[in-house]
């Protein structure tokens, strides 16, 4: 029988291909995605087949669920602006430094009287459940027609567009409350506005 | 290949030096478990996709007095309307609240509840205008919720506008007499 001469074959492998792919997913990774802020209010939105995008800027998003409305606006200038505009609405004095932390801010839910507090707060904690005890919106102090006026203003001074406005609401969230904040913006002849959905499959 | 090559080119031969045989691979390993660790950091904790959203436009809100309203006049056999109650059900009906001309009806969301009903109205309107103006074809729908329905029952109804392709809907406020329509098929408790 002859001999079958088995070749030495070496274990190693030759990584740099993988290495290169590695770095290109990671890079890729690394510019493409916005990191994952953890929100005041978690809610659960309902899903529809719609695929129209959330648009990036001069966006206000209001977030309602469990009968607390919160809200949030993209960019910092723009919420430099609306907070000066409270302010001098609200007569309550915030040094730079409150600016500045708000500025770094996504959404929030408190009164503007304890909005002071939650500036002082760390990141970590503002965001603890049921700290923040929404944003009020009845008649006698609707505070939310404020601020959504306030960024409106200040979406047309500095960029010099009518502010998007998106609604958020959780899906159990009953109807009326939903209604209200449609009727607060209504009443600011703002007719058109984006209703945050989840992705749901085609068999519904 | 990809090995540091840490071993002596070869010996001192004859005196001469000669100079070393250096391996051009680097072993790449660790810095490949290290790509990908943070490749899966990134994935998890990063959302890549933006949310989705569904435009909705409402009708402009006239603080007229009733009187001075403009007044549209649309027959009513172009109408539905969706009255939305609770138990993620609604009731539906055809024409005019006070004499509709089909329903008022219990059902429920989904494929085989709503869709195949305003699928089948949309084909009753179009084949009873056919020959007029396109515009006039169109089913309208009207889409009221009452105070038992939910947020979720909301978009519901609108997706499934979006996927019969009914163009005109809108969103209006119920009245008490279609609250005692639904609450006479079960979907309405004071």
């Amino acid at each position: 029988m002859a001999k079958v001469k088995m070749s030495k074959k070496s274990t190693k492998i030759d990584m740099t291909a993988m290495c290169d792919v590695a770095f290109l997913l990671l890079s890729f990774f690394v510019m493409t995605s916005t990191a994952k802020v953890p929100e005041p209010l978690p809610v659960d939105m309902p899903a529809s087949t719609r695929e129209t995008k959330l648009p990036d800027t001069d966006l206000a998003t209001i977030t309602i669920g469990d009968k607390k409305v919160f809200f949030g606006m993209t960019g910092q200038d723009l919420r430099r602006d609306a907070i000066g505009k409270i302010a001098e609405k609200y007569s309550i004095q915030f040094t730079e430094e409150e600016v500045q932390r708000f500025s770094l801010i996504d959404g929030f839910g408190v009164p503007v009287g304890n909005l002071k507090q939650l500036i002082a707060l760390k990141g970590e904690e503002r965001n603890k459940p049921g700290l923040q005890p929404g944003i009020p919106y009845d008649s006698l102090d609707n505070q939310l027609s404020e601020w959504v006026l306030a960024a409106r203003y200040a979406a047309r001074d500095i960029h010099g567009a009518e502010l998007k406005i998106a609604i958020k609401g959780d899906a159990k969230e009953e109807y009326p409350t939903v209604k209200k904040v449609i009727d607060i913006l209504q009443k600011q002849k703002v007719n058109k506005f984006f209703l945050v959905t989840g992705l749901r499959s085609e068999d519904f | 290949m990809a090995e540091l090559n840490t071993g002596d080119g070869g010996g001192k031969k004859k005196g001469h030096v000669r100079s070393k045989k250096q391996n051009a691979g680097v072993d790449l390993t660790a810095m490949v478990d290290l790509a990908f660790l943070l490749i899966t950091f990134f994935m998890l904790t990063t959302s890549l996709s933006k949310p989705q959203s569904m435009n909705l436009a409402m009708p402009d809100k006239e603080d007229k007095p009733k009187d001075q309203q403009q007044q549209l006049d649309v027959s009513e056999d172009r109408t539905m309307t969706l009255l939305l109650g609770e138990k993620n059900q609604m009731v539906w009906y055809y024409g005019l609240p006070t004499e509709p001309i089909e329903g008022p009806e219990k059902i429920g969301y989904g494929k085989n509840g709503i869709r195949k009903v305003i699928l089948d109205k949309k084909q009753v309107v179009k084949s009873k205008y056919a020959g007029q103006d396109p515009k006039k074809q169109d089913l309208i729908v009207l889409i009221k919720a009452s105070k038992k329905s939910t947020y979720r029952n909301l978009v519901d109804v609108l997706d499934e506008m979006a996927i019969a392709d009914v163009k005109i809907y809108a969103i209006v406020d119920i009245t008490p007499d279609e609250n005692a329509m639904l609450e006479k098929e079960g979907l309405y408790t004071k």
